[in-house]
């Protein structure tokens, strides 16, 4: 692995340097005097096939991989991570934070010709994101109406203050427009058009062969001049890691994107010159492996055990031998990718120290038994991802050490879900938290008391803690950007201290991709997002 | 006619069977943890509880169990498979696509075994205990013991990737839209790996049998009289050897094409095709009971037609059997 591609430090720097951004095409190498091509085939690996592909209606990579070329949102993210315009062109929110004033993009159509106008977006937030996107159900939870003084303008009235920095970070992920005119009549889950997109987008859907392919097409009434370069997007469902890797050294594939391969094959296509293995353009799709603790347990409910158990566990030694480049250390429920919000290590932290540990648990009262065991613990991984694997396999032998005995019990995705987040039937539990740009997308769920039973990735340990569940209310409604930033911080110490949820490592999903591409991983959420410059060298 | 009374006759005798597996499979997967939603959501990588209630209503997930067998059974009588919830299509539909690569892999692949089981088996037989058998053995138990997927990757590594004779997978290329012969040639290319992939374990297994076999049919006094008669080797092998030593193999052949449907899940997952393991595979993960209920019954009627179709060639190979029934 070429471990210059992979310097954190060096792509912080990218992201937060508003210089670079202005002029560099392709940060990996001095191609900014190329002439960019017209033409070709991008052949992606689809790993996941999803129900549907419109992302108005479910927030997902795997469904932004190919609705989010066709279907366009209001905004998007730039190359520092800044909101930008697409389908809007400016915004506006009122000092008490109630309104939020969009101005749309003129000479915009949907593919089928129709023009796109303030209409859209007022059907789509309030029938779309307020009553079926997940997450967009809880940003929006507040929107009251979206008026449409003209084609070109929405303003989005709420019954509570909605921070504007929020508003816009969410929004890349969703805020995907669907055309009124297209979904006004019938169930909207059941349109036809959930499987064959109609967008304002680069491509246009073309064909979706159920198991083999999805493949759309240039548009060539495009709103952006000159765009796209490529004639055409094929994405292949391939669902074995190994085969996927075996496509793109046979030439058959050019991308794989959102850690799609297994780990030694994306290692080794590392080192091969034809590719491009880097976790740039995935910035904003950060996430944290987890250690979710059941506190109902009598146990797991003793902050000193809770503790006893991050100290038991060598997370260094764990990244460097089994993840490599491809993770670091974390250092809570904010990722240091978020510039935004990421509070620093200044908050409480968890180095591993067994002996600390050990005396930890004597202190709470747990001391070893004749064969050295103290209790027992049901380890539950989530099923998705070889780092889970390992890592709950790196638990189960750190905290034997230390005398506790972890079980692993393994389950497939729907199983998993049920036994954690509904039925609680588990002592610890693994998995990933996605953060989304801002935390209180999808973030602040893990802590906040209250959740509903059985809803996923939310707090589901019997976590009650008033001051925490306050910081996270008084920050999802701050409208100053500098108070709601140090909410944040307040947010992560006190989650950090009291530790219902444990986030030791960060990762960032890792791309291939062919040398051959341009344009490509240039924004945070790259994969995502539309490609309209995205261009093949010959 | 009397084919075809027969045929009724064993469609009728397995309805019960049928029944049982049906209502066995929809049991089971009532046992195996969340539901079709709670896949939905660990797809979706995130939902809120609001979410997730209005989805459980719209698949009809907040009925009671008895309720929604019952429901599925009198729509199967009524020869409806349903809807499925991954795939937003009728059942029959989602099934009749995936059916034709399952069905040319499936043939391609025991047709490749049978054959080449069948030549090999009498080479060794002929040549009991010297090389060629020795040799023939060897390499048949590799076959049988390595994972078949495995044997796809390698395949895969050596013929696409540095030879690049074959493409690596997919059913046919997308680039290029061919019709007539072309088609059929690219179809033809794509299913090559896979066919071999999944036809070598078998192959292993048949030409084990159709050693043991030739080798018991030739010690029979029939043989003894038919070399007496003064018929040269070639004649004695072809006409009144393999004839006899065949029925293993036809048994055989009977018996595993359920195994191969089920078997190709790793095959069709390597070579990524669009066939039913794929499809029955992701039902499970995905708790899809229509879909996967509606593969257990089509799997199902399969084997009965494969089964019958043996018993069939069972009275063209020995006259006896069908005089005898």
């Amino acid at each position: 692995m070429n471990s210059s591609r992979f310097d954190i430090t060096r792509r912080t720097a990218l992201l937060t340097s508003a210089a670079i951004a202005a002029n560099v095409v392709n940060p990996f190498r001095a191609f900014a005097q190329e002439t960019p091509r017209k033409g070709g085939v991008f052949n992606v690996h689809y790993g996941a096939e999803q129900r549907q592909l419109n992302p108005s209606l479910q927030a997902s990579t795997g469904v932004y991989i190919i609705g989010g070329k066709i279907q366009e949102n209001l905004v998007d993210l730039d190359a520092n991570g800044q909101p930008v315009g697409v389908l809007a062109e400016s915004w506006e929110a009122a000092p008490d934070g109630k309104t939020v004033t969009f101005k749309l993009r003129k000479g915009v159509t949907w593919h089928d010709g129709k023009p796109f106008t303030s209409e859209d977006v007022a059907f789509t937030a309030m029938n779309m994101w307020k009553k079926i996107l997940n997450y967009g159900s809880t940003l929006q939870l507040f929107l009251t109406a979206v008026d449409t003084p003209d084609p070109q303008t929405a303003i989005f009235r709420y019954e509570r203050p909605m921070p504007l920095n929020l508003l816009l970070r969410a929004l890349p992920d969703l805020g995907y427009v669907s055309a009124k005119h297209i979904y006004e009549n019938g169930d909207i889950r059941q349109n036809p058009a959930n499987l064959a997109p109609i967008g304002t987008g680069p491509f246009k859907f073309v064909k979706y062969e159920r198991g083999q392919y999805i493949i759309a097409d240039r548009n060539a009434d495009y709103w952006r001049p000159n765009a796209p370069y490529l004639d055409r997007i094929v994405w292949k469902v391939i669902t074995d890691r190994a085969a996927a890797a075996a496509q793109l050294e046979a030439g058959e594939l050019h991308y794989s994107p959102f850690s799609g391969l297994t780990i030694s094959d994306m290692a080794r296509l590392g080192k091969d010159k034809r590719f491009i293995v880097s976790t740039k353009g995935n910035e904003g799709n950060a996430r944290t492996n987890t250690l979710e603790f059941n506190v109902r347990r009598k146990e797991l409910s003793d902050i000193k055990v809770r503790r006893a158990i991050a100290h038991a566990i060598n997370v260094p030694f764990f990244i460097e031998n089994f993840l490599g480049d491809f993770a670091k250390l974390g250092t809570g429920p904010i990722p240091s990718t978020s510039t935004d919000f990421y509070p620093g290590a200044n908050t409480p932290q968890y180095p591993y120290d067994k002996a600390k540990a050990a005396a930890l648990l004597d202190e709470a009262g747990y001391k070893p038994a004749a064969g050295g065991n103290r209790f027992s613990l049901r380890l539950l991984p989530a099923p998705w991802g070889e780092d889970i694997s390992l890592w709950s396999t790196f638990i189960q032998q750190s905290l034997g050490e230390v005398g506790i005995a972890v079980e692993i019990v393994r389950n497939d995705g729907g199983g998993f879900l049920k036994q954690v987040y509904d039925e609680h039937a588990f002592d610890l539990a693994t998995g990933w938290h996605q953060y989304r740009n801002d935390p209180a997308v999808s973030t602040t769920v893990w802590y906040r008391s209250g959740q509903p039973k059985g809803a996923p990735w939310t707090n589901q340990w019997g976590w009650d803690d008033a001051k925490i569940d306050k910081i996270i209310d008084d920050a999802a409604t701050e409208v100053d950007p500098v108070k709601r930033k140090a909410l944040y911080a307040d947010f992560v110490r006190e989650a950090n201290t009291e530790l219902p949820v444990w986030m030791p490592i960060e990762q960032i999903f890792v791309t291939v991709i062919t040398a051959k591409a341009r344009n490509h991983s240039n924004t945070p959420r790259w994969g995502s997002t539309s490609w309209h410059d995205l261009w093949l060298s010959a | 006619m009397r084919i075809l009374s027969l045929a009724g006759r064993r469609l009728a005798a397995s309805i019960p069977t049928l029944l049982l597996i049906l209502i066995g499979v929809f049991l089971l997967l009532q046992l195996a943890p969340g539901d079709t939603v709670d896949a939905m959501m660990a797809q979706m990588g995130g939902g809120d509880a609001a979410t997730a209630r209005e989805l459980r209503r719209f698949y009809g997930l907040d009925l009671s169990v008895p309720m929604q067998l019952t429901n599925y059974l009198w729509r199967l009588v009524r020869l409806d498979l349903g809807f499925s919830a991954i795939y937003g299509k009728p059942v029959a539909t989602v099934i009749l696509e995936r059916l034709p690569p399952t069905l040319l892999l499936m043939t391609s692949a025991l047709s490749f075994a049978f054959f080449f089981g069948l030549v090999f088996g009498v080479i060794a037989a002929r040549g009991v205990n010297r090389w060629p058998d020795t040799l023939i053995s060897t390499v048949g138990l590799i076959f049988y013991a390595t994972p078949s997927f495995w044997f796809g990757l390698m395949a895969i590594v050596v013929f696409s990737i540095y030879l690049q004779w074959l493409p690596a997978g997919g059913f046919e290329d997308i680039g290029a839209v061919s019709t007539g012969l072309w088609r059929v040639l690219d179809v033809a290319s794509h299913l090559v790996l896979p066919s071999l992939t999944l036809g070598l374990i078998f192959l292993a297994i048949y030409l084990r049998i159709m050693r043991a076999s030739m080798l018991e049919v030739l010690n029979l006094d029939f043989v003894r009289t038919a070399r007496a008669k003064g018929l040269d080797e070639t004649r004695i092998i072809t006409r009144h050897v393999l004839r006899n030593a065949l029925l293993p193999m036809v048994t055989l052949i009977g018996l595993q094409a359920g195994t191969m449907l089920g078997g190709s899940v790793v095959v069709e997952t390597v070579f990524s095709l669009p066939g039913l393991g794929r499809l029955a595979y992701e039902s499970v993960v995905q708790r899809d009971l229509n879909t996967l209920l509606g593969i257990v019954f089509v799997s199902a009627l399969l084997v009965i037609l494969v089964n019958f179709i043996t018993d069939l060639l069972y009275a063209r190979l020995d006259p006896r059997i069908s005089a005898e029934s």
